[in-house]
């Protein structure tokens, strides 16, 4: 009896000790086009030499989940293992007609619409399963779109751990004071997923954020 | 008259609902979720006093994604909320807070749904939200 309850002991503090250092489940949330998969690309890239998934200026480009498995995340001596989840965006409308303006067929159209919409309920449901999350924007959007608040209410109510990244900050309407004034209770990171600017500090967050897991 | 004002055009039919916090407060999430939706399929704006549980946003989405593939004309939603307790310190937030448990929803707040066949795009910032209609 006693053996087994010091056996449990034991076994609870090591998979505390060593739960945050193997494979995180760390998911990409965000509106669409804000540059999640460019993101996870950036980092994919930089540590595996493989990308996640593609990107497009057309909205909804990802339209499923997509994993990425022990991504191990180096920076300033540290390093860590993460398990990349990158999701479709979030959006209360999806519309075949806007994908047309990207001279897309009407067939072709409403095929990406309902994929996206079932992406949409795909992303909802895995909110469950994160360990921790960073949610990307675009700096040079609004930051009070109620999908935005949404997402960060849902991740807060659920205890998981987020980080902002202000995405696109080469972009001359980029405004990450903006986001920061959004929301003030969070750390805001602005980055450029594309040109890999400021990677270094958000690897730093990431870091910093692993420690809130509980 | 505005510039803005004198260019309206014609806009397609729609009504503008307003329901009191106390047609909900009693509805499970499904039902609650259920009503707003059906309003919204009317081709009705909402205007709710209170605002839903960040559980219930989500879930709205979701099944206003679901509602999209089964229904033909159906685009989506455009929601804002907006809060008197967004600018709110900690002691602000939990007076509120009591507040709220109190009265079983946070009455300060209003959300705006409206279908996006008929609402454009809502802009919110902290003081506002501002609707475009389409035309």
């Amino acid at each position: 009896m006693v053996m087994k309850i010091l056996k449990n002991f034991f076994k609870r503090v090591f998979s505390n000790l060593f739960k945050n250092r193997k494979n995180i489940k760390l998911g990409f949330y965000g509106p669409p086009n804000a540059g999640k998969t460019s993101l996870a690309n950036r980092i994919c890239k930089d540590f595996t030499g493989e990308e996640i998934g593609t990107v497009s200026k057309i909205p909804h480009e990802t339209r499923k989940i997509q994993f990425k498995e022990k991504v191990e995340i180096k920076s300033k001596g540290k390093a860590m293992v993460f398990k990349m989840i990158d999701t479709p965006g979030i959006a209360t409308k999806i519309d075949y007609e806007d994908f047309m303006k990207y001279r897309m067929k009407k067939k072709d159209a409403k095929n990406r619409a309902k994929e996206a919409t079932q992406g949409v309920i795909e992303a909802i449901k895995w909110l469950d399963d994160m360990d921790m999350v960073v949610v990307v924007l675009d700096a040079s959007e609004n930051p009070y779109n109620q999908v935005n608040i949404t997402i960060i209410g849902n991740l807060v109510a659920r205890k998981i751990p987020v980080l902002i990244v202000a995405n696109k900050v080469d972009l001359k309407d980029a405004d990450i004071k903006k986001i920061e004034a959004a929301f003030p209770e969070y750390d805001v990171v602005g980055i450029s997923a594309k040109y890999g600017t400021n990677l270094e500090e958000f690897y730093e967050s990431i870091f910093k954020l692993s420690k809130k897991i509980k | 008259m505005s510039k803005r004002g004198r260019n309206l055009g014609k806009i397609k039919g729609f009504t503008i609902q307003f329901l009191p916090y106390s047609e909900v407060r009693d509805l499970n999430s499904d039902d609650r979720i259920k009503k707003i939706l059906g309003i919204v399929l009317g081709n009705s704006i909402l205007i709710l006093q209170g605002r839903l549980k960040t559980e219930e946003e989500a879930r709205l989405i979701g099944d206003t994604m679901a509602m999209i593939d089964h229904v033909k004309t159906f685009r989506g939603i455009e929601l804002a909320v907006i809060s008197s307790n967004d600018k709110a310190g900690f002691f602000g937030k939990m007076k509120s807070g009591l507040a709220n448990a109190l009265s079983g929803g946070d009455l300060g707040a209003v959300t705006i749904i409206g279908p996006a066949t008929i609402v454009k795009e809502m802009k919110r910032n902290p003081k506002k939200i501002e609707l475009l209609l389409k035309r």
